[in-house]
């Protein structure tokens, strides 16, 4: 409770100042930065509310696994982190969600200033029709960065951390369609660090790819983890199970209900002994 | 057991014999086009040189060649391309982009798909209403660039709308996830990417416009110019009317330049747009979105 | 790891101003051109109006539409629009039975019969068709159709409602058999599949369950082919002898609304009242195109959201 007032006032103080994105990536920073808390939030498409009564905290520089059979609304959660349901439209998100204390809702914020410190990778690969080198610089471009040898130093730090760097470094120019489905996959984890993000979201970032660019995506990911928080979402138990810190278990009973979350809490500790029966029956393949 | 073959076989028949009519019906079709294609080339190329190409008409259209009226029509569509494609192509990114689901959509969807088949004689009059005497710009290359401006910008609007939505949503999400506003996204990554769509059916469009003639009739077009159109507000010659002028206004004229200005003129219009049209087609079988 | 010199809130709110206001003025840029369709058509129809007040005033909207004659420059002059219009009926009349058999017909073969690389022949010869101009279509006509139809029917002209109307259904065609094909396509193959698994040929699949199933779409492509045929000018000023008596048969020379304006236009004083009576015509004309598009469009809706689900 003290450590979350101190957090509230922090923020406070610099609320989207440049500071924070330098602060992420800075090496071995001992502030804590890109921690969501998400306080009774609930999702409704137009009347029908899907998600209701979530409350967690997401810890900074850890990877939280957001688990559940399919439909049950982790993707709407997760897009809930940088506001991306505002692009859906007839989609209301209720009760407070904060990024190092600062509500992301709050009037004043506006969601483009909010997608640079939160970025997403999605399902499938989908780099934009543009080279190589376009596609990881395109955040930076956006951000107003133009100094070529200031991009080119983004790039290959992006494209280091991505874990693409060897494979590419010499094809920069090259069309983002001629990679393969994994090396796409990493273009986009690339692109997405390049805007310096605090937080990264993942909505199933393996699930259209072979086992094998799964392993690369999930040693990047496990390379990223104390530089970057990262949220993902994912079907595959034993992926969670592998990469994450902390897991959220959601569960929408029946289709007149929202789902709700049944369980979060340490993966080690929710994959071995689970509090709750439903996560026991899910974890061991019992449904969904 | 008898009666089944039996109705098994008839419906073979009237299936074979509905085949043959239906199949007829292709054949006069693929029949007719061939004709018009085949005659034009026929009758025309043999009129066409570069003498015809780049010379003047002379001894009242019944000699020389058509080069003003060629450059008249490549100046008039060059004009109506430079007013149509900005605002089609803003009215299509409205569509595909930023349009609600509301009434006020439908009705411009309504409203496209309307003038669309509003005739081409009435976007004359509705020209030499507005652009000719109200704003009295006269009969004029201006007037009739915004005439066939409004008549080309129903394609316009809905083939950028349609490349638009070919655009997976997801590349949308990625840059606006990136923290690029709304517009950034569809100008750096949503248009380029639709680009050839937008093109070719731009060129469908301007095509079509370049072969029209009511319009022009009574917003600019002339019957004679001795010199080229030398700024908007001249008066131009063009192929359309052309050839209208001489298949019906001039007695006499020897028929390779009849046919060869139709000759031109299809080549022109028909032959660019269905490139186009063919190139459309590939492109979309291509991306693998 | 580099880390890059960061800048002072300041700055980044400057930069997001900027960007906001930059966003508001291409959304409202494009809100407008978005509402610019709009705008025209009722302009079309305002400045129509405008311009045949006169005509309307002087010589009255009932007088024009039921008027028998027309004289436009005779003394006295007599503007009755009945010889334009039912010209125009007899020709798109004449295109009507061309083009919806063989429209229809072709559209059916096309989608049910053929092979893919027929289709795709099919299809560029269409385009081709489309994108041949209508004056083109004129000439033709006046070099091949004219001196066949005064010796095939014996006639002293071979300027004729029929020869107007054959050139129309051939210029219609390529609206009808694409929004038609586009309908034919649209219906599921299961159905198609479900058909022909209860023994039924090809032919009674097609008769019996797509077209039926279809037929909104193709009631649409016969629409809009008609709204073409009515409203083309061209190939009819060119072909039909614009005779402005009322036809009594196909044989005989008419006048359509159409190619009265566009053969008047030329010869009247603007802002007189011949003027204005063309812009009458023209505004009739309008009216018949926008409902029969209209039609059109509301059936092609309907039939969009039914395949949707």
């Amino acid at each position: 409770m003290v450590m979350s007032a101190v957090l509230e006032e922090v923020a406070m103080e610099a609320p989207f100042s440049g500071t924070g994105r330098s602060r992420t990536y800075a090496e071995g920073a001992e502030e804590i930065s890109g921690s969501f808390s998400l306080t009774d939030v609930s999702v409704a498409y137009g009347n029908e509310t899907v998600i209701a009564g979530v409350d967690m905290l997401v810890p900074s520089r850890a990877v939280t696994a957001l688990i559940g059979p399919s439909g049950c609304g982790k993707s709407t959660l997760l897009r809930c982190f940088n506001r991306m349901n505002d692009e859906i439209g007839n989609v209301r998100v209720g009760g407070t969600i904060t990024l190092d204390g600062l509500d992301i809702y709050q009037k004043s914020i506006d969601p483009v200033d909010l997608r640079m410190r939160v970025g997403q990778v999605f399902q499938r690969p989908n780099p934009f029709p543009m080279s190589i080198y376009d596609n990881v610089a395109f955040g930076p471009r956006t951000q107003g960065i133009r100094k070529r040898e200031e991009l080119d130093a983004i790039i290959e730090d992006a494209l280091r951390d991505a874990a693409l760097w060897e494979e590419v470094q010499n094809h920069l120019k090259k069309h983002a369609f001629e990679l393969s489905g994994g090396q796409q996959q990493r273009l986009c984890i690339a692109r997405a660090l390049a805007t310096r993000p605090e937080v990264l979201l993942m909505d199933e970032p393996a699930s259209a790819l072979d086992p094998i660019s799964t392993q690369q995506i999930e040693d990047t990911i496990a390379e990223l983890k104390d530089r970057v928080t990262i949220v993902i979402v994912t079907h595959n138990m034993q992926q969670a199970a592998r990469i994450s810190d902390q897991t959220a278990f959601m569960l929408r009973e029946s289709m007149d209900q929202p789902a709700h979350l049944v369980e979060v809490g340490d993966t080690k500790r929710m994959f071995t002994n689970p509090n709750d029966k439903r996560t026991e029956s899910y974890i061991t393949g019992r449904f969904g | 057991m008898s009666v089944r073959p039996t109705r098994a076989r008839r419906a073979r028949l009237v299936e074979a014999i509905m085949k043959v009519v239906t199949g007829a019906c292709v054949a006069l079709v693929i029949g007719t086009a061939l004709f018009v294609l085949g005659k034009i080339v026929a009758a025309g190329l043999p009129g066409i040189s570069l003498d015809f190409l780049f010379s003047k008409p002379g001894m009242g259209m019944r000699a020389g060649g058509i080069f003003p009226v060629i450059v008249g029509t490549l100046m008039l569509v060059a004009l109506t391309a430079v007013l149509v494609l900005p605002l089609g192509i803003m009215a299509g990114i409205y569509l595909a982009e930023y349009a609600p689901r509301n009434l006020l959509t439908r009705i411009v969807r309504l409203s496209i798909a309307n003038m669309a088949g509003v005739p081409s004689i009435v976007y004359g009059l509705f020209g030499l209403a507005v652009f000719v005497l109200l704003m009295h710009f006269g009969k004029s290359l201006l007037a009739s660039a915004l005439t066939l401006t409004c008549l080309t910008l129903p394609v316009v609007i809905t083939s950028t709308e349609e490349a638009l939505r070919q655009v997976p949503t997801d590349l949308r999400q990625a840059a606006l996830a990136l923290g690029a506003t709304r517009w950034r996204a569809i100008y750096k990554v949503v248009l380029p990417a639709a680009a050839p769509g937008i093109v070719t059916g731009s060129i469908l469009g301007l095509s079509r416009a370049a072969g029209e003639t009511a319009p022009i009739l009574v917003t600019g077009a002339a019957f004679f110019l001795p010199t080229l159109p030398n700024s908007v507000f001249s008066q131009y010659m063009s192929l359309p009317y052309h050839l209208y002028v001489l298949a019906t206004q001039v007695p006499n004229v020897p028929p390779e330049i009849t046919w060869g200005t139709a000759f031109v003129l299809v080549a022109g219009v028909s032959v660019v747009s269905m490139i186009a049209a063919a190139w459309r087609s590939v492109q979309r079988r291509k991306v693998k979105w | 790891m580099k880390v890059t010199p960061t800048e002072t809130a300041g700055q980044r709110l400057g930069r997001t101003t900027r960007r906001r206001a930059a966003e508001s003025v291409v959304r409202v840029l494009i809100y407008a051109a978005g509402l610019l369709s709009i705008v025209i058509l009722l302009a079309i129809a305002v400045f129509l109006f405008v311009e045949a007040r006169r005509s309307i005033a002087e010589v009255g909207l009932g007088t024009m539409l039921t008027g028998t004659k027309w004289f436009p420059t005779g003394t006295p002059k007599i503007f009755g629009f009945l010889p334009l219009i039912i010209g125009s009926l007899m020709v798109t009349g004449v295109a009507l039975v061309v083009f919806v058999p063989v429209g229809i017909g072709a559209a059916v073969y096309i989608s049910e019969f053929s092979a893919g690389w027929l289709k795709e022949v099919t299809k560029t010869v269409i385009e081709f068709m489309a994108a041949v101009p209508s004056v083109v279509y004129g000439f033709l006509g006046v070099a091949v159709l004219i001196p066949w139809v005064k010796t095939a029917f014996g006639l002293t002209s071979g300027m004729t409602a029929l020869t107007g109307g054959l050139v129309l259904g051939v210029m219609s065609l390529p609206t009808v058999i694409s929004i038609s094909e586009d309908a034919l396509h649209a219906v599921p193959d299961a159905l198609r599949q479900g058909s022909l698994a209860l023994g039924n040929t090809r032919w009674q699949t097609a008769y019996k369950v797509v077209v039926p199933s279809a037929s909104s779409g193709i009631f649409a492509g016969v629409m809009l082919g008609l709204g073409r045929a009515i409203g083309e000018t061209m190939a009819v000023l060119m072909l039909t002898g614009n005779a402005a008596v009322i036809p009594t048969n196909i044989f005989e020379s008419v006048r359509t609304m159409t190619g009265t304006i566009a053969a008047e236009m030329g010869e009247v004083v603007f802002g007189g009242l011949h003027y204005s009576v063309l812009f009458s015509v023209g505004l009739v004309l309008f009216g018949i195109t926008f409902v029969i598009n209209l039609a059109a469009d509301l059936v092609l809706e309907r039939q969009r959201k039914r395949w949707r689900r």
